[in-house]
């Protein structure tokens, strides 16, 4: 028995390394290749090490081209965007945990229900929408259609739902206003969920792409992710360096927040599935 | 204020501002895209959407002759039935590989395969077009190193398709092995000391003890999954701009390229069977995945 349990841990073992070695190549390749020079990034057979490291790819993304303002544009409207539902749903998520109010059960409904709807169903209304509003091109119009979203409701409801009542019932006692039990007291235990929720939400937002394609109508709006897809497409596309180094550009914050929160991502991500 | 006036107004104090955003920004659009999908909409009549022409069923009629829509949507069904056993089958594989207690270094190896799930798709596509390069790149060099000269993949009418799913398969099973790692730690110790007790062999473990206690796990991953491909753009929108001869074309890149000519009626049409199918194949996989056993 112990001799097949060996013989299966080297057989596992080699897979799942096997497996690594494809889950990371490709980002071990961006990384290298993006320090290449133009001659070396098409060169066949490709290469790994970079022969003459270079920066020359960055200083043209940033230097040349307008990347740090689609890099602020991102940041920007991701921070905007978390902060909203980090406000708006933890405030919704207690009402609809804690407080007894008319209206209550149809709005959980509305939420629940909305959590099925696909984002791409309802974007050509929104940019018609957005469009009468004057927000096109805006930063109101790239942040505004996703700062109240259903599925983070959802998640705070669920985590205050098993705060204790009683621990709520005291405070109200001492006669604290309900606004006073959610900030002094539901909010602060609310951090894995609050976590949750704002990692989630500036990943989604920063990694957004069809609504600031379609919001961001000139260049000095531009996402990152819209800003590389279109000169992937466009008159840079065959500028190989260039746009890996773009890739990088989006792909290097959030590994750093990923690495440096990489427990709270996982467990966010499992509480979301088994709810 | 009598008792129940002053809950309805603490209790909106707090729901009102997102309910307000959420009624206007989210489920408003997803009425107007069902009205839009009746008219002849177009860009130009923007500023004035109640002075648009009803057409009745004309949109949806045209759509099921639209032979690009067609191919598009035969496309997004493949993506679908290709890719969903496939992303399941490896995101299990990894979680039973990763949770069988034989194996080091657990943390690592759930990081690296959880990687691309928080990468941007736009720039993990950009990378991939390389990767997937005839003669510069990594996958071609590699299957040279034993011999095989791979093709041309993304030029190649037979074999865009199938990389671009190799690429959303990559992409999206770190996120299905997480979900069942959470699923398999969920299943109580004691159901396999019961089991070992009674004899079980480590399959028959599996299959009576492992395989039941995950349904509610496998119902979750299949529906997001299937609900993720039916809505696949970027990957095509930056690998391929759906060629070569749309083989790599979706239903939400067709829908795109609608609205980007300015026909919103037949985009919101568009958009509306792809929200339809979304629900209707959730709902087969409820009634197939939801076991007779179960209480609803």
């Amino acid at each position: 028995m112990r001799r097949r349990d060996r013989t299966a841990s080297i057989v596992l073992h080699t897979v799942l390394i096997a497996g690594l070695l494809v889950m990371i190549a490709p980002f071990v390749w961006m990384l290298l290749s993006s320090l290449k020079g133009e001659g070396e990034v098409r060169r066949a057979p490709p290469t790994w090490l970079p022969a003459d490291p270079t920066l020359a790819n960055f200083r043209e993304l940033f230097d040349r081209l307008d990347f740090p303002l689609y890099f602020t544009n991102s940041a920007v409207v991701a921070i905007l965007v978390t902060a909203g539902n980090l406000l708006l749903c933890s405030a919704t998520g207690y009402a609809l945990a804690k407080l007894r109010f008319a209206g209550r059960g149809a709005l959980f409904l509305l939420v629940l229900g909305n959590l099925m709807v696909p984002p791409i169903a309802t974007f050509v209304p929104q940019f018609v929408l957005v469009s009468n509003l004057n927000l096109v091109n805006t930063y109101a119009g790239l942040v505004l259609p996703n700062i109240a979203l259903a599925v983070n409701v959802f998640l705070m409801r669920q985590f205050i739902l098993s705060i204790p009542d009683d621990l709520l019932e005291s405070a109200r006692v001492d006669g604290a206003s309900e606004w006073r039990v959610y900030w002094q007291i539901v909010l602060p235990l609310c951090g894995p969920a609050l976590a949750t929720v704002g990692i989630l939400t500036f990943l989604g937002s920063w990694n957004n792409f069809l609504w600031p394609l379609v919001v961001a109508t000139t260049e000095d709006k531009y996402t990152l992710p819209v800003a590389l897809a279109l000169y992937s497409v466009g008159q840079n596309q065959t500028q190989y360096g260039l746009l890996l180094a773009g890739s990088v550009t989006i792909i290097v914050p959030v590994l750093i927040i990923f690495g440096l929160l990489q427990r709270r991502f996982v467990q966010g991500i499992a509480t979301t599935g088994l709810k | 204020m009598p008792g129940k006036l002053r809950d309805l107004a603490v209790g909106w104090s707090f729901a009102l501002p997102f309910t307000l955003l959420f009624v206007v920004f989210l489920l408003g659009p997803v009425l107007a895209s069902l009205a839009m999908s009746f008219t002849d909409i177009r860009s130009s009549d923007v500023r004035d959407p109640l002075a648009v022409t009803p057409i009745g069923f004309d949109n949806y009629i045209r759509l099921f002759s639209d032979e690009q829509f067609l191919k598009a949507a035969g496309n997004t069904i493949l993506v679908v039935l290709l890719g969903l056993p496939l992303t399941i089958a490896l995101g299990l594989a990894a979680a039973l590989g990763l949770n069988s207690g034989l194996v080091r270094f657990r943390g690592l190896f759930r990081v690296g395969y959880y990687l691309p799930v928080v990468t941007s798709i736009v720039a993990i596509s950009v990378v991939w077009r390389f990767l997937l390069q005839p003669e510069s790149g990594l996958l071609n060099s590699v299957l040279g190193l034993v011999g095989i000269d791979g093709p041309n993949w993304l030029a190649n009418t037979s074999t865009a398709l199938p990389a671009v799913i190799a690429m959303i398969v990559w992409r999206g099973l770190g996120f299905q092995m997480v979900i069942f790692l959470a699923g398999l730690q969920a299943i109580p110790q004691e159901l396999y000391e019961a089991a070992r007790i009674d004899g079980a062999s480590r399959w028959a473990q599996f299959r009576h003890v492992t395989v039941p206690a995950l349904r509610p796990t496998l119902l979750f991953c299949t529906v997001i999954g299937s609900i993720g491909l039916l809505q696949v753009f970027e990957e095509p929108f930056v690998m391929t701009r759906g060629g070569p001869l749309d083989s790599t074309l979706t239903v939400a890149y067709s829908m795109y390229s609608q609205f980007s000519f300015g026909n919103y009626g037949y985009a919101s049409a568009m958009s509306y069977v792809l929200f339809v199918a979304i629900v209707l194949l959730s709902i087969v996989w409820f009634r197939l995945l939801r076991g007779a056993d179960e209480t609803p």
